[in-house]
């Protein structure tokens, strides 16, 4: 098994004082799912954020689909990766001023140089597999969050990544649409993608995540496979969130 | 029909300046009449006299006082064309480049932005004019192969002649115009909200496409009110060409009431020369805003 995401140590400081990462070690194997959990302001978002080089990382190293990332980005270094890692933000984020086949095609036309004929076959493929293949012409204000969201999902695919990060990819959206986007990560999941998903919905990561990640403080306070995690999860920490979020 | 508050208001502003008007326009007539000159504008088919250093149209000073008041009308509209041009070039990638990633860029674009709008436009047009341009060697020289070639005589780029003192307008008028207009696009570029940088970033896309095809199209919207008032300021800038010599309008004009005493007249044929003036670049701005600002930004 090849490893997608390697980190020691990496830490990760925001004004001089805020550790939002603090000496996180992780590895993550092809075709894995790990979920991220943790209150508010534990780092859940920056630690992903740092696998695709949004954030850079003041100590530690990292390594993602195998290529090294090191404190100094260099843009071009951070450009092959981001070529191979896809990501789905909680708000979407989708260009509101291009169509829907716009906002898939653009950067496999523009960056992997895949022929527009090509690159639009693919799409409609993958607006079929999200189950919103009739939506490809219109622009993203004339879609549901849901939907919007299902796009975003196929946008990062389309670059056919070898690794997928999710960011609270539910809680933008309105709870009786949150089940079409969790379907969508669920086949996925089990198309054999590599996911690192960070989310509040215990059943999707009871149910999808072979290990769950809890962190706290920046810090990882446990790491392990989803069944354990959820029936007897060592840290006192992680069982207290877990009976917030049944309740 | 019930009217907004804000309709009387207009009406109410509208009266109030149509009666300043009418009050000046009678004061104008009584003094004219008084002093028994009367409003005429004969002079203007007179032979000008004056000779013009540069004309786009044939010009001789035997011709019509009406004809040089064209001819530098056109040299007008010329510069401010050109430098309309090249003040959206440096403005656009200055304006960028303070959003780059290039920590050197950032600076320089700063650097320029900072600098240029601390000094006011009348010493950067002089400056242009009898520094740079007049302190060129005599003997033209090239230095960036035939491209383009430069002298205390003129410029010449691509085979197109430029007089010293059109270039040191149209130079000033661009880096001043450009600075602001930096401003006005980094303005624009933060208007954009983060995660769409975000997004484009997360595909691999380069800064630079992602700028042209991602976050420009967005901040259009934003830049282009501001943009037009950037081309008007110009325009009218474009009047302290006379500090260096250029025939513009402002300067013919200037030496035309000088020698007919008509200066009422004048002054009218030159408001009037410019309201057309603004009159295109505001139409121009409507053209280009329906063209590129996308139908479901328009606001
Ligand atoms: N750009 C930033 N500038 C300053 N501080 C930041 C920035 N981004 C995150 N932080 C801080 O770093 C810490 C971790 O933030 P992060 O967004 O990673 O948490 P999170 O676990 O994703 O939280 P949430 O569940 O609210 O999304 C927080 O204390 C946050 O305030
Ligand atoms: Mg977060």
């Amino acid at each position: 098994m090849t490893i997608a995401v390697r980190a020691e140590s990496i830490t990760k400081t925001f004004n001089g004082t805020q550790k939002a990462l603090d000496q996180v070690n992780l590895s993550v194997n092809h075709g894995e799912v790990l979920v991220v959990m943790g209150p508010s302001g534990s780092g859940k978002s920056t630690l992903i954020r740092t696998f695709n080089g949004l954030e850079a990382i003041d100590a530690g190293q990292l390594e993602i689909v195998g290529i090294p990332l090191d404190t100094d980005q260099d843009e071009r270094q951070i450009r092959r990766i981001r070529r191979r890692v896809g990501m789905v933000f909680q708000q979407f984020n989708l260009f509101p001023h291009l169509s829907i086949l716009d906002n898939i095609t653009l950067a496999p036309i523009r960056v992997k140089k895949v022929s527009k004929a090509n690159a639009e076959q693919r799409a409609h493929g993958l607006l079929a597999q999200m189950g919103i293949a009739d939506q490809a012409m219109k622009y993203p204000a004339e879609l549901s969050g849901g939907q919007q969201q299902r796009v975003a999902i196929a946008r990062a695919l389309a670059m056919d990544p070898e690794l997928m990060l999710f960011d609270e990819p539910t809680s933008a959206l309105d709870p009786e649409r949150v089940k079409e986007v969790l379907d969508a990560m669920r086949r996925l999941a089990a198309d054999g993608m590599t996911m690192i998903v960070v989310t509040h919905e215990l059943g999707f990561a009871r149910e999808v995540a072979d290990r769950v990640l809890f962190m706290d403080a920046g810090r990882v306070v446990e790491l392990t496979d989803s069944t354990t995690f959820f029936t007897q999860a060592k840290e006192e920490r992680s069982r207290r969130f877990l009976n917030q979020m049944a309740h | 029909m019930k009217w907004k508050r804000s309709r009387w208001l207009e009406l109410a502003l509208v009266v109030v300046v149509l009666t300043l008007v009418g009050i000046l326009v009678n004061n104008l007539a009584v003094n004219l009449i008084r002093t028994g000159l009367g409003l005429s504008f004969e002079w203007l088919w007179q032979p000008a006299g004056f000779a013009l250093s540069e004309h786009t149209l044939p010009y001789q000073p035997g011709d019509s006082t009406a004809w040089a008041l064209l001819v530098s009308w056109l040299n007008s509209l010329r510069v401010i064309a050109c430098s309309i041009v090249l003040a959206t070039v440096l403005g656009v990638g200055a304006g960028a480049a303070r959003r780059s990633l290039n920590p050197l860029l950032r600076q320089l674009a700063g650097l320029y932005v900072g600098l240029i709008r601390q000094i006011p436009l009348l010493l950067q047009l002089l400056f242009w004019y009898f520094v740079a341009f007049l302190g060129l060697p005599s003997q033209p020289f090239a230095p960036i192969g035939t491209l383009i070639s430069l002298s205390n005589q003129g410029v010449g780029i691509l085979g197109l002649n430029l007089s010293v003192e059109f270039s040191a307008v149209l130079v000033g008028l661009s880096v001043f115009t450009g600075a602001a207009i930096a401003e006005v696009v980094r303005g624009g570029l933060d208007s954009v909200p983060r995660g769409q940088w975000e997004a484009f970033r997360s595909l691999g896309i380069n800064e630079g496409l992602g700028l042209r095809r991602v976050v420009l199209p967005q901040a259009l919207p934003a830049i282009l009110p501001a943009l037009s008032s950037q081309y008007l300021n110009l325009a009218k800038n474009s009047t302290l060409a006379i500090a260096v010599g250029y025939a513009d309008l402002y300067a013919v004009s200037d030496t035309a009431i000088t020698q007919t005493g008509r200066a009422i007249e004048g002054f009218l044929i030159l408001l009037l020369s410019f309201l057309a003036l603004n009159l295109l670049i505001n139409g121009g701005m409507q053209v280009l805003n329906r063209i590129v600002v996308h139908p479901a930004q328009r606001t």
